[in-house]
């Protein structure tokens, strides 16, 4: 096994274009895994954690740009109030020991329907920034996963970034698992709120051959929002309880080893009742502070 | 002049102290060698081809392609099994490496010697293994050919004819034992308030976290040694001398730094294969299993289907038990019957009942075989019988604390085999014990505490508290007329003109502590302060298994007996040099009862070193009757007692265990910093049981053998404990003590989800719980 250790993204660039087979690692936390249990024996390894472009975030014109590479534990440290959906949701990620190495970079590699960064980014309508011999590019995270395990990356791209909005509203994240740490999703879900634009935003995870949004359950409550957002009242309980409904209806879950399929509805249609719930009274406290 | 209790020097680090232990530096910084840390140069890597059918005959083997690999050593299958091609703890029915037919998913069919341990794994996957795939028998209903489960009405009618021919997994028929629990009259009993109830318990694992490995090195005589991770050296020796085909002189074993057992280790694994490739290829051959491999490299907990019925008085005073247990024993024996006997015997919890009637059956399927895990029998049937005490209770409007107060058992009390519990029953102080300790706080402020812990599930939504008590009943030591012993070697003499002891036993430590319990009892009994431990090994008489909670009991009764042998020679020595007396020995110090210090240990050592060797039984026990169960079976009983209190979140099913409080009599606390710990750990292994820890099966392949997805347990899951251990001496056992490393393990399954059904309303029948139990599905999208 050839083993390539890049200190700059040109470098890192290059490799990837001359072995596109060439597998990339960032905490290794998944890559480590399949090799040690012997699914996976890549031809080659391309270590990216001496690449410094990867690493640390930056913020221009009301957004973020995350480091492919930038670990949970520094994500949770640095972005709690400018994406707390995605902080939230590094709170959840395995152990401390895991969230010391692990990356939202490598969280999109692997795009598992499991992985807990993914619905928040979708929830708030990340791009994924790619990088090649031939530039640079910008996918948008609901083009970007096509099946299980399976993303929209070329042979010779590598994950540079992930954009978002810094958040203007409440987002949150929940995650069921038959433990109370260090454990894959069951099921999860995520919700933004984003009253600038008069719109939320859904991600479910482990719900579906990819993470997904749910579509039907976001424009009924962007609707029922409407004219809520200046001066919000409680929502109804026919109106929370819709939105559970709906977000449950746009799984599309199996039964395994983890849970059956129609817990994975159930507990989806109470995890979404309860984020509208923490994200709305979060929205009114906000406005009532103003 | 007599010496009053309380001036009477001590010696430091002896019974009763909670002394450092010797390997916990090394352990905790990550210095301790484990079994698979083994090397020697020139070593090969040995890996095991293994059955992807829970159940197939075998048409043929080709390893020609394996063999002709680079790097490839050996490829060894049934047919170079040098002595008796299977194997087994009581009955010899495991084979080596399979011939004619599989049956189970992960049964060794192959194994392979190379340079590197991939090019091994490599070449297995090139052998050619002709199957022909058979259909498993993975219902333990359909196994024994009787399906009273499903049988309309609650009275189990006699198992028929039929039972052995239907699909049998071994020749002889599925039922490997059933033990009939006969006590009072049963059939005519009637009682005014009767509950009914079934339940079942999953697969669990004992999830050590130090996989099966070992080093076998060739011997110059034709022998060879092995240094193997396992919890009983000489019943593996005698069980390899027969598969090598080599007097058990030849077969040297030391024992390897281990990595937790609970149970899984009492069944060889790698032992006669890295033996069979080091006498093959006249090399060191190393083999470690994987996290994978590890869950088809051992057995696990039988799962078990269970029917009881109770009745009672109006005042809940229990008149009668009926009970069914079927246990899924799997592919082959283990310890099968041991465990029907332990379900049997003990399957009606510690109550004092006039009328029982017990059946408890052992079968074999294709699903992997099960055998001996913390708790053994007794961890099954106490779930069942606990939650008969709660319906019970319910059913009479009594608390669950009163209604087991009210049935207790106590010294005196006659079990349903009719065997007197001739030493402490504290049954009834246990669980008033429990009740009078304080209640946590109400619902945590921090969400990490709630249900769902880390994963930000509830902020309070949905939470209901629940408390659920428990006790249970296990055995202690071998039972059933076994011939259990052990054997200790203890020398003491001048190491650098200091007195030093040297203990040298076969018994096992797995990290229950043996090594320092065994140095505390050298110490008190001999009086010297230093005592070095000899690795465990074959050198040296059978110390027994490291199970059934009896090694401080047997091993420590064995280095006492060693102990008091040699200060017998070290007094006759005092007497000579310093005239007639009573002597005793202590801090280093020979004290004569009238005349206080008369001198030192290490003068009357200048004579030369002192040595013994003893080999101790407990008292003897009796098999029981196969049709009444008349017999006494049992050494010694165990009692432990929980109270757990939940927070469950009965939208989602999440369940956290917000407090275990335990009480248990230990009899005599040897080391009481290691009792604690047994009792801790013990309860997180019945927590695991309660919620989560399952070994799912399809048809009888594993589902989930990783632990990604067989979860055990982390701090977040583990709550805090309440622990209040009792003292009360058993009589008949060294020191008093008890027993202590299953009880805790028994009754804290069955107090969570006492207190789960508490919070929820929820009937549950199955362990584990999983959050489909709990919640009604489909229904409020
Ligand atoms: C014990 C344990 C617990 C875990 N718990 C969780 C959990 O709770 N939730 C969860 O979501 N995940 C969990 N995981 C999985 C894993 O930690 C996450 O998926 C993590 O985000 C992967 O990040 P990484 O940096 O370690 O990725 P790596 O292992 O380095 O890479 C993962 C994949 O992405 C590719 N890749 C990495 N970087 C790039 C790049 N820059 N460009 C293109 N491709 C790239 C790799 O080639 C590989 O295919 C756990 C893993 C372990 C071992």
């Amino acid at each position: 096994m050839e083993f390539f250790r890049p200190t700059s993204l040109s470098d890192a660039c290059r490799l990837k274009s001359e072995h596109p087979d060439a597998v990339p690692l960032c905490g290794g936390t998944d890559v480590m895994v399949d090799i040690n249990f012997d699914r996976h024996r890549p031809e080659s390894l391309l270590d990216l954690t001496a690449v410094p472009e990867l690493f640390g975030w930056s913020r221009y014109d009301g957004h973020l740009r995350i480091g492919a590479a930038m670990p949970y534990t520094a994500i949770i440290a640095e972005l709690s109030a400018e994406a707390p959906g995605l902080a939230i949701a590094s709170r959840t990620v395995g152990s401390p020991q895991i969230r010391n190495r692990a990356s939202v970079g490598g969280n999109l590699g692997s795009a598992s329907p499991a992985g807990d960064a993914l619905p928040p980014l979708l929830a708030v309508d990340a791009e994924v920034e790619a990088i090649s011999a031939a530039g640079t590019r910008r996918i948008p995270i609901h083009e970007f996963f096509l099946g299980p395990k399976r993303n929209a990356l070329r042979p010779d791209e590598l994950i540079t970034a992930v954009h978002l909005p810094v958040a203007r509203g409440p987002q949150q994240f929940a995650k069921v698992g038959t433990r109370n740490a260090m454990v894959i999703a069951v099921c999860s879900f995520s919700l933004a709120l984003h009253p600038d634009a008069g719109r939320v935003g859904t991600g479910i995870g482990s719900a579906a051959p990819t993470p997904l949004p749910a579509r039907k359950a976001e424009t009924f409550l962007a609707g029922e929002l409407t004219d809520r957002w200046a001066e919000p009242t409680d929502l109804s309980e026919d109106v929370v309880r819709r939105f559970g409904e709906l977000v449950a209806a746009a799984a599309v879950p199996i039964d395994d080893v983890r849970g059956t399929a129609a817990y994975r509805r159930h507990a989806l249609s109470v995890l979404a009742r309860r984020t509208l719930t923490w994200t709305w009274a979060d929205h009114i406290q906000r406005m009532g502070q103003r | 002049m007599s010496v009053s209790t309380d001036t009477v020097r001590r010696t430091p680090g002896g019974v009763g102290d909670s002394p450092v232990r010797p390997d916990g530096t090394f352990k905790v910084s990550g210095q301790f060698a484990y079994s698979s840390d083994l090397y020697m140069d020139g070593m090969l890597w040995g890996t095991t081809l293994r059955s992807p059918h829970p159940r197939a005959r075998i048409r043929s083997i080709d390893v020609g392609a394996a063999l002709k690999l680079p790097g490839v050593s050996a490829v060894l299958t049934h047919e170079d099994v040098p002595g008796e091609k299977v194997y087994g703890l009581e009955i010899a029915d495991q084979p080596v490496l399979a011939f004619g037919e599989v049956r189970y998913q992960g049964e060794p069919v192959a194994i392979v010697a190379a340079d590197h341990p991939e090019t091994a794994r490599r070449a297995a996957t090139l052998i050619v293994v002709d199957y022909d795939v058979v259909d498993p028998v993975c219902d333990p209903r359909e196994a024994v050919g009787h399906p009273f489960w499903k049988q309309v009405h609650d009275e189990p009618g006699e198992r028929t004819a039929m039972s052995r021919d239907k699909a049998p997994v071994h020749p002889e028929g599925n039922i490997v034992r059933h033990q009939r629990v006969r006590f009072g009259d049963p059939d005519a009993a009637t009682a005014d308030v009767v509950v009914h109830g079934d339940y079942e318990v999953g697969m669990q694992d004992q999830a050590f976290l130090g996989p099966e490995s070992g080093l076998a090195v060739p011997g110059e005589d034709g022998g060879v040694d092995l240094y193997v991770a396992t919890q009983w050296l000489h019943v593996d020796r005698r069980q390899m001398a027969g598969a090598l085909r080599l007097p058990e002189e030849k077969i040297r074993l030391t024992l390897a730094g281990v990595g937790g057992a609970f149970g899984a280790r009492e069944d060889l694994s790698m032992q006669v294969h890295a033996c069979m490739l080091a006498l093959r290829t006249g090399r060191p051959v190393k083999m470690v299993y994987s996290r994978e491999e590890s869950f088809f490299g051992h057995v696990h907990r039988h799962p078990a289907l269970m029917r009881y019925e109770h009745g009672a008085d109006r005042e809940g005073r229990l008149v009668y038990v009926r009970a069914h247990v079927l246990l899924d024993g799997g592919a082959y024996t283990s310890s099968t019957p041991a465990v029907v006997g332990n379900a049997s015997t003990l399957g009606v919890g510690p109550y004092v009942i006039p009328h029982v009637a017990m059946d408890a059956w052992g079968v074999y399927t294709n699903n992997p075989p099960c055998g001996a895990m913390r708790g053994f029998g007794a961890v099954q049937a106490a779930f069942a019988y606990e939650s008969q005490m709660d319906k019970l209770a319910a059913a009479v409007g009594v608390s669950p604390v009163e209604i087991r107060i009210r049935n207790a058992m106590s010294e005196g009390s006659i079990l349903p085999t009719g065997q007197v519990i001739d030493s402490p029953a504290p049954v009834a102080d246990l669980m008033l014990r429990l009740e009078a300790m304080p209640l946590p706080a109400p619902a945590a402020a921090d969400i990490r505490l709630l249900p769902g812990g880390v994963s930000n599930t509830t902020h309070g939504e949905g939470v209901r508290r629940g408390v659920g008590y428990a006790i249970g009943i296990k055995n202690v030591g071998f039972s059933e007329g076994f011939d259990d012993f052990s054997t200790a070697l203890v020398r003491l003499e001048l190491v650098g003109d200091e007195p030093s002891v040297l203990v040298h036993t076969a018994a096992v430590e797995v990290g229950q502590g043996l090594v320092t319990v065994q140095a505390q009892i050298a110490r008190s009994e001999l009086g010297v302060e230093r005592v070095t431990i000899a690795a465990a090994d074959t050198q040296v008489g059978s110390g027994g298994s490291t199970s059934a909670s009896r090694q401080t009991y047997v091993t420590g009764g064995a280095v006492r007996a060693a102990c008091e042998g040699v200060r017998s020679l070290l007094i006759e020595r005092a007497v000579q040099r310093y005239g007639e007396g009573e002597y005793r020995l202590v801090d280093g110090q020979v004290e004569s009862l009238r005349d206080g210090v008369v001198g030192d240990i290490a003068s009357l050592l200048l004579d030369g070193a002192v040595e013994r060797t003893a080999e101790w039984r407990h008292r003897p026990t009796h098999p029981v009757d196969e049709h009444t169960g008349r017999g006494d079976a049992h050494v010694q009983w165990a009692f432990c007692a929980h109270r757990a209190v939940v927070d469950v979140d009965v939208e989602l099913g999440l369940i956290r265990v917000v407090e275990l409080a335990a009480v248990q009599d230990v009899g005599k606390a040897m080391n009481p910093d290691a009792v604690l710990g047994q009792i801790h750990g013990g309860s997180a292994q019945g927590l695991g049981l309660a919620v989560m820890e399952e070994v799912q099966l399809l048809d009888g392949k594993l589902r989930n053998p990783s632990f990604t997805d067989y979860l055990i347990p982390t701090i977040m899951d583990m709550p805090p404990m309440r622990v209040e251990v009792l003292e009360l001496a058993d009589p008949h056992a060294p020191y008093g003590l008890r027993g202590v490393g299953e009880p805790p393990t028994i009754s804290s399954t069955p107090a969570i989800v006492a207190a789960v059904r508490a919070a929820s309303g929820v009937d549950l029948k199955r362990v584990p719980i999983r959050p489909e139990h709990l919640v009604a599905q489909g229904s409020r999208h």
